[in-house]
């Protein structure tokens, strides 16, 4: 199947793909997100940074399903999802990554790719059981999607290697092949550079980017780096303990004095992370 | 040795994709075929074959087993009654109906699938050690049903006469000609589990198997799944307890106790969890282990132990070779006879020069 073309930015300007309507989680007394909206135009990359335990991934999880909040809203193109099942949402066209890689070890780069493939394939029990005819089509028509995807992300070597055996950066090169895989709409991507130097952080984001660019893909950064933040994000929230503090384009939040307070305390000065 | 990867360039994803990429597998498979279509039934005896029939009903049920097991990473220790539930099925087809084999081996095998998957419903909720108790629960629960309701046990031995299948019109008498028949289903449940877990739904087992969390943030659906393999895998146990009931001639649940599911276990464990030639090999060596080693005692016993001492210890001692055996193998290779194999095939893919 040739890659799927979705709208690029410039049509649908300021169309809403994602919004959260103040979504609050709470695990036992903690209060991991409180009431923060978002809203995530089509065709953007926005970035959630805070610091450690500010609830971004408490975000993320209830964007992809796996939490669901005790109170707010989320739609994902008018649709509300606030109850949905991860694989719902997969359906929907939104993949992510994971901050500790979660790949399938026991399995090659192809069949993991592949499988990022699953909810654009439609071969059942029986199909699969002859195989010869309408699955192997189905196989051979995905597999040459999967193969632009390894040609992109430059993993052509390693197709029939089993993902156990990569090392660290490759593997999260993988695990974002797998997201793509799905032809999504939105991807999320849970700190895609931690643990990376600083030549593969140059290629991760060179990555992000192309992603957004060829495709048109919507995404939704969490990240720690904060200059890889500024130079690609087009829009930044930030949290803080659970709330939102300050939400605008990178120079925007840069200059907000809450944002500064909450990354270098109280009186500190606009220098060193967020240069 | 054999075994070459230089200079085989594919130019199709189709041939990347094939069932055996390399030349040389299609080699291999055809001597395999004509080694056991044409070689063994025509120079080995009935009792042979009678052993090898054994061998080819246990690899039908191990593949079931082992889509379950090895690559879905979920487990049944109530394997043994679903193959029982095949059985009084296609008995009572027969007895009732006089149903032929291609009925009750579907139906057998349907009515299996459908048990095996209200039995994995628990496992959307729990997994390891606490499944192989809710298995084992179905286990004893089937096996006592059975056992207690005599429209389907047939009676107060809970056994039913199943007469030999009949294939175009000819009644299957001898072991070579059951041999034939049983071959028949075996290359169906090989070639079929093959194409399974190299495409959509077998890749989507194996993620549920690895990463349970990021098979569903992909969009798979996994209590779905888990049932879809708990009824294939449950299928496979029909079956095979319909041509196990085929083969004996009867149907009686006491060839379908917890034992059975144990041995089956034991199969998939020792021949290498989630490989199809492990469960081959695994369903081969656990049938041949316990006949192996009655014929070694019978014939080397009186070396140990005098004549009378040896009649009471037969018994015993297959248990205790058995058990010490697959402590053995086990030890040697955890991960099965399918690696003990790919290790032996790596060491020959590269040598003489293995540097």
């Amino acid at each position: 199947m040739a890659p799927q073309p979705i709208t690029p930015a410039a049509d649908a300007s300021n169309e809403i793909l994602l919004a959260a309507t103040g979504v609050s989680k709470r695990f036992g007394g903690v209060r991991a997100v409180e009431d923060v909206s978002i809203a995530v135009r089509r065709g953007e990359i926005a970035s959630i940074i805070g610091p450690n335990g500010a609830g971004k991934t408490s975000l993320l999880n209830m964007i992809s399903g796996f939490y669901r909040p005790d109170s707010g809203s989320i739609t994902i193109e008018g649709v509300d999802t606030t109850r949905f099942r991860p694989a719902q949402i997969a359906a929907l066209g939104i993949a992510r990554t994971f901050q500790n890689i979660a790949l399938f070890g026991g399995m090659t780069v192809l069949d993991n790719i592949m499988l990022g493939r699953h909810v654009r394939m439609k071969s059942g029990v029986l199909s699969s059981f002859i195989y010869w005819g309408l699955a192997q089509k189905e196989e051979v028509a995905h597999r040459e999607r999967v193969e632009e995807l390894i040609d992109f992300l430059e993993l052509q070597d390693l197709r029939k290697q089993p993902t156990s055996a990569l090392a660290y950066g490759l593997r999260k090169r993988v695990e974002l092949a797998r997201a793509l895989a799905l032809d999504p709409k939105l991807l999320l991507l849970d700190e895609p550079m931690g643990g990376m130097n600083q030549e593969e952080k140059e290629d991760m984001a060179r990555y992000v980017i192309d992603v957004n660019e060829q495709w048109g893909t919507t995404i939704i950064l969490i990240e720690h780096d904060m200059a890889v933040v500024m130079d690609i994000s087009d829009r930044v929230a930030v949290l803080d303990r659970g709330r939102k503090i300050a939400e605008g384009t990178p120079a925007e939040v840069q200059r907000n004095p809450a944002v500064i307070r909450a990354y270098l305390g109280a009186g500190g000065e606009g220098r060193g992370q967020a240069a | 040795m054999f075994h070459r990867e230089s200079g085989v360039f594919k130019t199709s994803y189709a041939a990347d994709m094939a069932l055996y990429p390399l030349p040389i597998a299609k080699w291999a498979v055809a001597a395999f075929a004509v080694l056991f279509i044409v070689v063994a039934p025509l120079t080995l005896g009935e009792y042979y074959i009678s052993i090898l029939n054994l061998c080819l009903i246990a690899v039908v049920g191990a593949l079931g087993l082992n889509i379950l097991v090895g690559y879905t990473g979920q487990i049944s220790i109530g394997h043994g009654a679903f193959m029982s539930v095949g059985a009084y099925t296609a008995a009572n087809l027969v007895t009732h109906l006089g149903a032929p084999f291609w009925i009750t081996i579907p139906a057998g095998g349907l009515m299996a699938a459908l048990i095996g998957a209200l039995v994995g419903i628990p496992s959307l909720r729990i997994k390891g050690i606490y499944l192989a108790i809710a298995t084992l629960a179905a286990q004893l629960i089937i096996e006592w049903t059975i056992n207690h309701v005599p429209a389907i046990s047939g009676g107060a031995q809970a056994s039913i006469q199943v007469p030999r299948p009949t294939l175009f019109g000819v009644q299957l008498k001898s072991q070579v000609q059951l041999y034939f028949f049983l071959m028949g289903f075996v290359v169906l449940a090989i070639v079929g589990t093959a194409n399974l877990v190299r495409s959509r739904i077998g890749r989507a087992f194996v993620a549920i198997r690895d990463q349970d969390i990021a098979a569903e943030i992909i969009g798979i659906n996994i209590f779905r799944y888990k049932l879809w393999a708990f009824a294939i895998s449950s299928f496979y146990a029909g079956v095979t307890g319909v041509l196990y009931t085929y083969y004996l001639g009867i149907a009686n649940y006491e060839q379908f106790q917890l034992n059975v599911s144990i041995d089956y276990l034991a199969m998939v464990i020792i021949g290498g969890l989630g490989s199809i030639l492990g469960s081959i090999f695994g369903a081969v060596f656990v049938t041949l282990l316990p006949i192996l080693t009655r014929w070694f005692l019978e014939d080397y016993g009186w070396l140990f132990f005098s004549q009378s001492d040896l009649l009471n210890a037969i018994p015993n001692l297959r248990l205790i070779m058995f058990g010490g055996l697959i402590i053995f193998f086990l030890v040697v290779e955890p991960e099965g006879l399918n690696r003990l194999w790919r290790n032996i095939r790596n060491y020959f893919r590269v040598w003489p020069f293995s540097y």
